[in-house]
């Protein structure tokens, strides 16, 4: 039988705990808004309020869509800094970092500054406008998940031979970039977009400031007004986390041409044998 | 008339000249080789045929067409890569079909083609595989069954069985050139191996640090290389320094014995001076064979069995000789530290520069 050493075993107890028992309170306390008994009630409240579903339709949406402009953006940039400017690497390394270094409060000022009444483009004073820089600042808080997501995924690939490959067969740039690159590099497109969707789907700071109908300003209003459904929320929030990572890892780790499931045995297998006479 | 043609093509990368005023001309069908050692310039100039780099000067045609500054996806070339280079998203039917496929050909002719391509390189019966599935001979089968689909003017292989273990090299090596012949396409291929260039090459060109040394079928490169670089870098020499007797007859005086050669294999003699008289391994014989056989003494050093021959080091004077005999199971071999006699005949004899 194999032992495990008593002190690592230890720390991994210990940081178990640490992340498990203040998440089990809370979802003990979300589910003990009626008296006495234990029940969904907390959930049942929240999902019944219109304003959840519609806050996060509008994050989900956004999110999406920012994932989508993200994927637009990031894919031909990492390919083409890989392929013909692998010197200025660093460089888009660094830029992409700086959502991380510039606080997003300084990031949607600047946007209300440039995109204002005075504007040359005043995005914020319609509502597309600003829903529009909501998705723009969330491409740009996507940049360093889905960068580096991409860059490794175009690492893991030899794209140099491949694009030469794929030209000596008469493909175009466009085409080499739609059938060859984007393919390859969707499982790792798909894991910067689940680190993106679980980062935008509950962001507070750009939708508040923008004064967007988001789920972000919808759960600290909750926290605010009420005690059992913030609860529920903060647990529902972090089924979704979870969710978004465990996919991303069925994407990272899935080959093409392999099922999401294992085949199912067909019927005629559990058929009994015939015995020749 | 040349089918493909390279006219004085230079290429630099910065201060750094990698090809140098190349010239070359191949036949339709032609099988042609690039052979040389790491950094010589070879895979630049099929870098350049295949339009993935543009030479500095010069002018490259194929079929009469000015192709130097047109883009590689316009030129109906056909490339093998020594990494396969198969689109790990696309199953090997999508592999060979893409091609096809970009070159918008209908459906019912792209399903026909790529059937006669598998069928070709007998891997049919693996359409539905994707290249992890496969090993690295049969991925390099499908690389080589796309590239062709398209019916390509010209087909260039960089180095593609490097990859692959010594058995599959051999038999793909043989099925590249028979689908070659079969199929009569212009061919050049890339390899730093000597062995790959001469069994399969119609010519070969050998080249040292961005030109072609010599270019000739393989028995001449092999037999009569012209330039010391030639001679050294494709199979073993054995190198004595002979002193010339007299220039006009092709005497020399090695070691003390006087040798009359049919040729100076080109080089300039003159009485007196010192130059290098070269001699193949397989050059050399445990009996005389003829009256005017030159013998030589010495002492075996070392014996390595390489299955078919035998590699024997003999110590002949101060000097180590390199010596292949046949592996014959009935006649026995000398022993490490025994005396033997070697002879050669002067007719084998190179003679090159000092």
């Amino acid at each position: 039988m194999k032992r495990y050493p008593a002190f690592p075993t230890l720390i991994v107890i210990a940081a178990s705990l640490y992340f498990l028992v203040p998440l089990y309170a809370t979802f003990d306390f979300s589910l003990r808004m009626e008296r006495g008994v234990l029940s969904f009630a907390a959930y049942r409240d929240v999902f019944q309020s219109d304003t959840f579903i519609s806050t996060l339709t509008f994050s989900a949406v956004a999110s999406l869509v920012a994932i989508l402009l993200g994927a637009l953006i990031i894919v031909p940039t990492a390919y083409w800094v890989r392929l013909k400017l692998p010197r200025v690497r660093p460089l888009v390394e660094f830029l992409t970092l700086l959502p991380l270094i510039i606080p997003p409060v300084v990031l949607v000022f600047g946007y209300m500054r440039i995109y204002g009444n005075n504007s040359f483009l005043p995005l914020t004073t319609t509502d597309p406008g600003t829903n529009l820089l909501l998705v723009i600042g969330y491409t740009v808080l996507s940049l360093p998940y889905m960068f580096r997501a991409v860059d490794n995924g175009m690492a893991a690939i030899d794209i140099a031979t491949l694009t030469e490959a794929a030209e000596s067969l008469g493909a175009s740039r466009f085409a080499i970039i739609r059938r060859v690159i984007f393919p390859n590099v969707r499982s790792a497109i798909m894991a910067g977009a689940f680190l993106t969707f679980s980062i935008s789907l509950g962001e507070f700071v750009m939708a508040s400031l923008l004064n967007r109908p988001a789920f972000g300003p919808y759960l600290v209003q909750m926290g605010q007004d009420y005690a059992y459904q913030p609860a529920a929320l903060a647990i529902m929030a972090f089924v979704v986390t979870w969710a978004s990572m465990a996919l991303m890892q069925v994407f990272a780790t899935r080959k093409p041409g392999q099922r999401f499931l294992p085949r199912m045995p067909r019927l005629s297998t559990f058929a009994p044998r015939r015995v020749q006479s | 008339m040349s089918f493909l043609t390279l006219e004085s093509v230079s290429k630099s990368f910065g201060a750094n000249t990698v090809v140098k005023e190349f010239d070359l001309g191949v036949r339709k069908g032609e099988f042609i080789s690039f052979l040389g050692p790491s950094g010589c310039g070879k895979t630049t100039v099929l870098r350049m045929v295949a339009g993935f780099e543009t030479p500095t000067s010069g002018a490259i045609t194929i079929d009469g067409e000015d192709v130097t500054m047109l883009p590689a996806n316009k030129r109906r070339i056909g490339m093998v890569f020594q990494a396969y280079a198969l689109f790990p998203n696309m199953n090997v039917y999508d592999n060979v079909a893409f091609g096809l496929k970009i070159n918008g050909m209908d459906n019912a002719a792209v399903d026909r083609r790529v059937r006669d391509m598998l069928d070709m390189i007998a891997l049919g019966h693996l359409a539905d595989r994707y290249p992890y599935q496969m090993s690295g001979g049969q991925q390099q089968r499908v690389a080589l069954a796309r590239a062709l689909a398209p019916q390509p003017r010209v087909l260039l292989l960089d180095e593609p069985l490097s990859a692959l273990d010594a058995k599959i090299r051999l038999s793909l090596r043989e099925d590249i050139r028979k689908i070659q012949r079969e199929l009569g396409i212009t061919t050049v291929f890339v390899t730093h191996d000597q062995e790959e260039a001469l069994s399969i090459s119609d010519r070969v060109i050998v080249m040292n640090k961005g030109r072609a040394d010599q270019m000739g079928t393989p028995s001449e490169i092999y037999n009569r290389p012209k330039t010391r670089f030639v001679a050294e870098f494709v199979g073993t020499l054995n190198m004595f320094d002979a002193r010339v007797a007299d220039a006009g007859a092709n005497r020399l005086n090695l070691a003390g014995r006087d040798i009359a050669l049919p040729s100076s294999s080109g080089a300039a003699l003159r009485n007196g001076e010192t130059v290098k008289l070269a001699l193949r391994p397989e050059a050399f014989y445990l009996d005389a064979q003829r009256p005017d056989d030159v013998p030589l003494e010495g002492r075996v050093q070392h014996m390595g069995f390489h299955g078919s021959i035998i590699r024997a080091k003999v110590t002949v004077g101060e000097q180590t000789v390199t010596i292949d005999m046949f592996n014959q199971a009935n006649v026995a071999m000398p022993s490490v530290g025994e005396p033997i006699k070697l002879y050669f005949s002067p007719a084998d004899a190179l003679v090159l520069a000092a």
